[in-house]
């Protein structure tokens, strides 16, 4: 067996030749790499408009564009950023690429489900870019299509609809293959605990997307019912109620937001360990709190609805669960900082941003305690406020742990380095600009400016400026990271098998992995993360 | 190699049936947020429900519960026949559920069809002029329906597959999971049934 030469994924030749060998390959690791590309490419998309709509902020009044064609940015940069870069963006990269392998396993349980899946996730994605231009202009609701607006709307809003739809249904379909999965594929001898936690993250998150997404299709579907057939659900004047869309919107959608970060929680749980040489800190209190994000985050959409009508007892239910499902995230950042703590730290670029990930994160989550008070919910709502917190928490939660993952996998997916100082120097641009970009916006948001605001008083100008400037040194700091990796990826330097003395079991393997990913597969006897020095309890 | 045969075959059918029973759950609740607002709706509209469901035809209804009942029973024959190895009783069942799904159909058609000669369809100027309960009513009556019509289609085209890979022997008294997995959906599609018939045609 061991003379039996091992072709990396990347060379591999099956029955399709050059470009059908990914379109229509099933192998998890070549799906993970083209929604990969799909994720860049929608992601600059998406970030052009929101560098557009910055543009246009940047003094008020008229800068660059008129007033309906912002609406149409700001809602198609949500809908994208949202449903097709943040939701899937990490369960689906890279937990297509890693589950298996983190798991001892040769592929996905449904390796066709998963092609058919990401096919849905590009027709979606497409549609949702397409909704833009086609039709009767761009939908200008908002990623939230609040009725009665996005039914009265006489935009594109049914093509927007119908992607959202999609998009679901594939993430549904994902969810469904990596929980069949992890239940009947883990390698003999990994039981539950000893599974590692990013594995732990993505079915947590693999549950929320089974049990959540299916209530946003139906009501999606109810709105285009409602714009096609005039039914009138949620038309007050044909006895409909337009609150009731808003729950069923947030039932669905505050789930989401952990369907977004558990899996960031889940890779830079996997980076502490590897770059402090250290086991993770409280492996059972992290496994638990992922499961108990999962299950409490479901009942606190209401959140989202402090001011849309709600009875008092509703209000403070609502908002005392909030501030219970801030203590399990709050235990994963104690645990990871008593990872590193007393650990030989290697800071290189994961690390780096796995850091930044816990600080900007963890401004997002108190902002959000803000948020979720009844009293000064009141005032901050539907404000500037609003967007620079959900932009911490999804931007820099999400995206900053889409970025430490892909520098702490890239030399396994590729088989080769990148150059690292340009990684830090790129690192350096993104914090900094991030926090230039979405600080100010608290505090401008504090003194009144309205979210999805055109025009502002001139007393909002600093703010709106610095917030600019940001946005600017951001989107540099982003295009030199990836042009790093593209660089990396053709003219790097060959990359070991285990650059970063990992210990979970895709560094046991070669880089770039082979097609069968395991010559044989192991046996696990212990927990992951052991590191040689001395046995952990238990 | 030995080794490659250990992987060739991912989806042995316990995993199948797992992947199945999970696809189940979400269809569960996709038709959950439907009966969440059917709930909130009735209790605040109950009177008008009530009066809205005296229109639909509850003699209709009843048959088309006999039809998926029975057709559920057959299909669940054709699935222990198969693990028996008769061929041929399994062909002739899972026909017998298709002909069953088909008159389904046909009868909703023809109820469908009843109330659009009424002009109760959604939009319409008639429905337009009843009380806000029975509008919602007909406007939940058309998508429920509507969408467990759909899915009715769907248990058809699966079970026509199904024939076809029993005729091609792809399904046999060994391996039979595609053939499980339709019953499955078949018996959820009835599941559904057993709920939408009484809360639509029942509650006068």
């Amino acid at each position: 067996m061991a003379s039996e030469t091992q072709v990396s994924y990347l060379e591999y030749q099956g029955r399709h030749k050059g470009i059908w060998s990914w379109l229509l390959s099933t192998d998890h690791k070549r799906i993970g790499l083209m929604y990969l590309y799909a994720v860049i490419v929608f992601f600059f998309i998406a970030a052009i408009l929101g560098v557009l709509m910055r543009i246009e902020l940047i003094a008020p009044g008229r800068t660059i564009m008129e007033p309906q064609t912002y609406n149409g940015l700001f809602t198609i940069h949500g809908i994208i950023m949202i449903f097709v870069i943040v939701i899937p963006g990490l369960a689906t990269v890279f937990g297509n690429f890693f589950l298996p392998l983190l798991i001892g396993a040769k592929d996905v349980a449904f390796p066709r489900l998963n092609l058919f899946s990401w096919y849905l996730y590009i027709t979606g994605a497409l549609l949702g870019v397409l909704s833009q231009f086609l039709g009767d202009g761009p939908p200008d609701t908002g990623w939230t299509f609040y009725v009665p607006y996005s039914v009265e709307s006489s935009t594109s809003v049914i093509w927007a609809l119908t992607a959202a739809v999609i998009l679901g249904f594939s993430s549904i379909l994902t969810g469904l293959n990596f929980i069949v999965t992890i239940h009947r594929m883990r390698a003999p001898g990994m039981k539950w605990m000893r599974m590692p936690l990013f594995p732990w993250a993505i079915y947590a998150t693999a549950w929320i997307q089974i049990l959540a997404t299916p209530i946003i299709g139906i009501t999606l579907l109810m709105v285009i019912a409602e714009r096609v057939l005039n039914i009138g659900f949620f038309d007050p004047a044909l006895g409909g109620d337009p609150v009731l869309f808003q729950h069923l919107f947030w039932i669905y959608s505050h789930p989401a937001v952990y369907i977004m970060i558990l899996p960031a929680m889940g890779v830079v749980t996997e980076i502490f360990p590897t770059f402090s040489q250290k086991p993770v800190f409280g492996y059972g209190a992290i496994v638990l709190s992922s499961l108990a994000i999962a299950f409490v985050g479901y009942f606190v959409w209401g959140h989202h609805m402090f001011t849309a009508g709600m009875s008092y007892s509703a209000r403070w239910f609502f908002s005392f669960l909030t501030f219970i499902v801030a203590i399990p995230s709050a235990i994963k950042v104690f645990n990871w900082i008593s990872t590193m703590y007393g650990g030989s730290i290697d800071l290189k670029p994961p690390l780096l941003y796995a850091i930044s990930f816990i600080f900007l994160f963890m401004i997002g989550g108190f902002t959000g305690l803000v948020l979720g008070s009844l009293a000064t919910n009141i005032q901050a709502h539907d404000t500037a406020f609003v967007v620079a917190h959900f932009h911490y928490i999804i931007f820099g939660g999400m995206g900053f742990a889409f970025f430490a993952a892909i520098h702490y996998w890239f030399p396994k997916m590729y088989g080769r380095m990148y150059n690292n100082k340009v990684a830090n120097i790129a690192w350096g641009f993104n914090f900094v600009g991030f926090n230039l970009l979405y600080f100010p916006l608290f505090i401008i948001g504090l003194q009144g400016m309205p979210r999805r605001a055109y025009d502002y008083l001139p007393q909002f100008h600093t703010g709106h400026f610095l917030s600019t400037i940001g946005a600017f040194i951001l989107f540099a700091g982003l295009v030199l990271m990836v042009i790093n990796l593209m660089v990396a990826r053709r003219r790097g330097a060959i990359a070991p098998a285990n650059p970063w003395h990992g210990v979970t079991l895709e560094w046991t393997i070669p880089s770039p992995p082979p097609h069968e990913n395991f010559e044989e597969i192991p046996e696990i006897t212990r927990r992951p993360y052991f590191f040689g020095k001395k046995e952990e309890t238990k | 190699m030995a080794v490659h045969q250990i992987h060739t075959e991912h989806t042995d059918s316990e995993t199948g049936k797992l992947g199945m029973w999970i696809f189940l759950f979400t269809e569960l609740f996709l038709f959950g947020g439907l009966f969440l607002v059917y709930a909130i709706f009735r209790a605040k509209y109950s009177a008008e429900f009530h009066v809205a469901a005296g229109e639909l035809n509850a003699f209709i209804g009843a048959m088309n519960t006999v039809f998926l009942l029975v057709s559920s029973m057959t299909v669940a024959m054709a699935l222990a026949a198969m693990q028996k190895g008769d061929r041929l009783l399994t062909l002739f069942l899972l026909t017998v559920t298709i002909i069953l799904a088909a008159l389904f159909i046909l009868n909703k058609y023809f109820e469908w069809s009843h109330k659009f000669e009424f002009g109760i369809y959604p939009g319409s100027p008639v429905l337009k002029n009843m009380s806000h309960g029975e509008l919602l009513f007909f406007g939940l009556y058309y998508m429920m329906t509507g969408l467990h019509a759909l899915h009715v289609l769907i248990g058809m085209v699966l079970l026509s597959i199904t024939i076809v890979r029993v005729r091609a022997r792809r399904i046999n008294s060994t391996r039979y999971l595609m053939l499980e997995n339709s019953a499955l959906y078949w018996h959820l599609v009835d599941l559904i049934w057993i709920f939408l018939f009484p809360l639509l045609y029942l509650i006068t």
